[in-house]
């Protein structure tokens, strides 16, 4: 399969990025890049990634089941986590984690009905200093309330 | 050698080698340091923390299993530290432990139940809910119970690094870490069931095995795999009279642990709903049982009536019958039926090779060889298809030596992987994405891979030492030019003739041709061979567990005798058959593709069926001749056969010990033409295994069967 032009130059920096033989290192930012692309890593995805990397389809879902930050299944167009790791704990995350399902009725790494918004329960994200954190797709949010999240959700809704 | 490292363990002075790990340090001195991931040959995974030992100067505790020795280093073992390490590994191994010790198959040889009987803490403080999760199967070989792994990856490295497959691996993360097979739902790998035997507890379980038996109540019978020619030591399993399992867990016999689906498993043709039970003899036009009596005198009686009328006999002999039962046969044909037209199927041309090497010794490689010698080139064959073993025996060696591999062949193999140099000869079939099982052969002349040997001359002049592996593309003349070839590079040279069962080297050994006695004595006598002998108007044919009618041949011989375990097309046309014992219901020796004569043992019974050379026996009995044959018990022929055969003088007690010991045939030229038209390999793949492959069903339901040839 191929990927879109763009992507197809990263992977071929990526081959090239590592010392001969290690090429399986790419790995990771592949499936990341191409998750990106794709929303999912796809089947077919992963027999390509095995592919060029040189190793068995079997070897890049070792590493794909390992990092929750990789998905087999389609994701919201805005993938939104809410840490209720201990940080956030303490700063009523778990709170927040259930407003979040209630106002979307959907659960963890579920995706809602129009396909816009997926949610997802994660473990600590390194934003601890400004608990409860979120992030949506790559942008972090801090010191996130109730309604500040309503907000965002409702403002992600209305983007373009 | 390199100076020896001093440490101290457990108050005791130690020395090993540099870059000895602490753990098989403590070994050489009988003090067990507990593991569970880390396993001999294997690389290391450090994954279950079991083998912690104190180290004075090392702030924590160390995993003996990485950990290589070093001067002065003080190392203690059975601290309450280390005690309560031990403990509180276990403890977390069982959190998701199902504790189905009494019905799991492992029960009695489980790691982990040894290792908490030893360590573990009488209770567990963990009460919450236990994850569960059904077991499941990944192929009619393997099944797999995740709540019972403890990730210990000995199943996965040992399918990955040991059989050079990797089929197995480990998705998701923490708890519900599990295995996870090549493809998605299911494997589709060589069915070995290596990862089953290496598991240390019950989460690889087999699908013959399981929920069969407790393990103490079997009997173990260490005995020789009767499929391929390489000769692997299976230890069967077996119970009233039932063969249960096959493994070589003790690591007796020339393959260590190794063994292949058909030397694990496919032991289950003994019990085949096909198997001849009674003797059958035509009566009518159609085949009909009789007992052993009746039918052992319609033989004798038929034998003498043809000797008396001065008939012609001809007899021919298998590849899977023991060395005793080929040299009792070929001496009932020569010395009672006063006949030479004696033969079996030839698999590879021994004869040339034995003949070319001429005038020196040591040449012939031993299985043990191909672990330890540098380099080695292997010609033809589909290694990893056609002899697991030696192609195993190679891949351990690159892997632990880095031994030098040169792969020339007509098509893709396996050995490609690691090679140092494949060259592709003939009209080859390369793919970039080969099925594994079925590799496309293409099909090259011996003068082509000569051609292709010649451009690695450089190459192989090179090395220190070799061994070079050829298959049936050579024959006769092409066999002395290579071994012209190899004595020319001036460096070490041994070689290894491929040929097919596991007797095929036996039965030419011991004389089951017309030209050759046994020993590769010229006989003198001009005789039929084979296909002649189907086309001739014999007044008799004797087939002694082969199969030559397969062919669909048309029967011309006017009385057909035949041993065998199945009516086969051979023995459909017969006028007697006679219900044989298969190997692992008899005792006696053979002879594997490297020469090593190995014992076979008797492991059960099956109701009706004779070992051949005892049915041999009684024929001669009840023809009056069994006095001039000698006694038809196994021990007693080979003692024969050592005192008689060249190149059999091999010392009897490592043979009546289970130990394999190599033969050395004649050192003068083989005084006879070479016949290389006779010479036909039948290139089984993993999953066949020529007639007697057919009447096993697990070389039938595994999947992989359908894509091999
Ligand atoms: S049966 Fe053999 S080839 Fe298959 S997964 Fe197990 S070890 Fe690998
Ligand atoms: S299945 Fe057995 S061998 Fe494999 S990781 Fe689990 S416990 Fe270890
Ligand atoms: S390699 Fe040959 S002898 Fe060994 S187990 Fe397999 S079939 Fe039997
Ligand atoms: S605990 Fe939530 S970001 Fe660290
Ligand atoms: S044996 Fe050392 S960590 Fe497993």
């Amino acid at each position: 399969m191929t990927f879109s032009p763009e992507l197809e130059e990263r992977f071929a920096k990526f081959l090239t990025s590592y010392p001969p033989g290690r090429q399986r290192s790419a790995m990771i930012p592949m499936l990341l890049y191409a998750q990106d692309e794709l929303g999912s890593i796809s089947d077919e995805v992963i027999d390509e990634v095995a592919r060029r990397v040189g190793v068995t389809p079997l070897q890049v879902n070792e590493v794909l089941s390992y990092y929750s930050m990789l998905h087999k299944k389609p994701l919201g167009k805005y993938h939104v986590q809410v840490c209720t790791n201990i940080s956030c704990l303490l700063m009523d995350g778990d709170k927040l984690w259930d407003h979040a399902c209630k106002k979307l009725g959907i659960g963890h790494k579920e995706v809602t009905a129009d396909g816009e918004i997926s949610l997802e329960e994660v473990e600590c994200m390194g934003a601890c200093s400004w608990a409860p954190a979120i992030q949506v797709n790559y942008d972090f949010h801090h010191k996130v309330t109730p309604e500040k999240l309503d907000q965002l959700l409702d403002s992600l809704r209305k983007k373009p | 050698m390199a100076d020896l490292v001093k440490l101290t363990i457990d108050g005791r002075e130690v020395q090993a080698a540099p870059g000895t790990l602490v753990i098989d340090a403590a070994k050489t001195v009988g003090i067990e340091i507990p593991a569970f991931c880390y396993y001999e040959g294997l690389s290391l995974a450090a994954a279950c923390r079991m083998c912690l030992v104190e180290v004075e100067k090392m702030p924590k505790m160390m995993t003996a299993c990485t950990l290589p020795v070093a001067e002065g280093m003080v190392v203690r073992t059975e601290t309450p530290q280390v005690k309560a390490a031990r403990k509180g590994t276990l403890e977390f191994l069982l959190t998701n432990h199902p504790l189905d010790c009494p019905v799991c198959d492992k029960g009695g040889e489980c790691e982990l139940q040894d290792m908490v009987f030893r360590y573990g803490a009488g209770e567990s403080r963990y009460n919450e809910t236990k994850i569960h999760v059904p077991e499941k199967q990944y192929s009619p070989v393997v099944f797999f119970d995740a709540p019972r792994c403890i990730l210990c990856f000995r199943c996965i490295r040992t399918c990955n690094e040991g059989m050079g497959v990797g089929a197995l691996g480990v998705i998701n993360r923490g708890a519900v870490s599990e295995i996870a097979p090549s493809s998605g739902d299911h494997l589709e790998c060589d069915e070995c069931g290596a990862c089953i035997d290496i598991c240390p507890v019950g989460a690889l379980t087999s699908g013959t095995y399981r929920y069969q038996t407790r393990p103490w109540e079997m009997t173990h019978v260490a005995t020789i795999c009767t499929h391929c020619a390489d000769g692997c030591k299976t230890t069967l399993g077996t119970r009233n009279d039932r063969i249960i399992r096959g493994n070589n867990r003790d690591r007796s016999g020339i393959n260590g642990e190794f063994l292949c689906i058909k030397g694990r498993y496919a032991f289950d043709f003994y019990d085949a709903g096909e198997r001849l039970q009674a003797p059958l003899a035509r009566v009518n036009g159609k085949l009909e049982e009789v007992s052993w009596s009746e039918a052992l005198l319609l033989v004798a009686k038929r034998f003498n009536q043809v000797l008396a009328d001065g008939g012609s006999f001809g007899v021919i002999g298998s590849n899977h019958t023991s060395n005793e039962e080929n040299y009792y046969l070929q001496k009932f044909a020569r010395e009672v039926l006063r006949t030479s037209h004696i033969d079996h199927h030839r698999t590879g041309d021994v004869v040339a090779l034995v003949d070319a090497l001429s005038g020196q010794t040591g040449k012939l490689a031993t299985v043990a060889d191909l672990y330890e010698r540098k380099a080695v080139v292997v010609l033809g064959a589909d290694l990893s298809l056609e002899h697991p073993l030696l192609s195993n025996q190679i891949r351990a060696n690159w892997r632990h030596h880095q031994a030098h591999v040169y792969a020339v062949s007509a098509g893709t193999v396996r050995e490609d992987k690691y090679a140092v140099a494949s060259v592709r000869v003939g009209n080859a079939a390369e793919t970039s994405d080969p099925s594994r099982f079925a590799h496309p052969q293409g099909k090259a002349s011996a003068a082509e891979y000569l051609a292709a040997l010649e451009q690695l001359r450089d190459k192989l002049k090179a090395e220190p030492e070799l061994v070079m592996l050829f298959d049936d593309s050579f024959k006769g003349g092409d066999v002395r030019k290579l071994v012209e070839f190899g004595e020319s590079l001036g460096i070490p040279v041994k070689y290894i003739g491929l040929v097919d069962y596991s007797n095929s080297r036996g039965a030419i050994d011991m004389g089951l041709t017309p030209e050759l006695l046994p020993g590769y004595k010229a006989s003198g006598q001009p005789g039929l061979h084979l296909e002649e002998m189907l086309a001739a108007e014999l007044s008799a044919l004797w087939v002694v567990g082969a199969n030559p009618f397969q062919s669909g041949a048309a029967r011309k011989a006017g009385f057909l005798v035949v041993q065998d375990m199945f009516l086969t097309e051979t023995a459909a046309l017969a006028d007697v058959v006679l219900p044989a014992a298969s190997a692992y219901e008899k005792n006696g020796t053979v002879t594997n593709v490297t020469g090593e004569v190995q014992k076979l043992k008797h492991a059960i019974n099956t109701m009706g069926a004779k070992p051949d050379l005892e049915i041999m026996g009684f024929i001669a009995r009840e023809m009056g001749v069994a006095g001039s044959l000698g006694p038809w018990i196994p021990d007693a022929v080979f003692d024969e056969i050592r005192k008689n055969v060249r190149g059999y003088e091999v010392p009897a007690p490592v043979i009546a010990t289970g130990g394999a010991a190599q033969t050395a045939p004649v050192n003068g030229r083989v005084p006879v033409e070479l016949r290389p038209d006779l010479v036909h390999s039948d290139h089984n793949g993993l999953f066949a295994s020529g007639t007697l492959g057919r009447y096993s069903k697990v070389l039938h339901t595994v999947l992989e069967s359908r894509l091999s040839r």
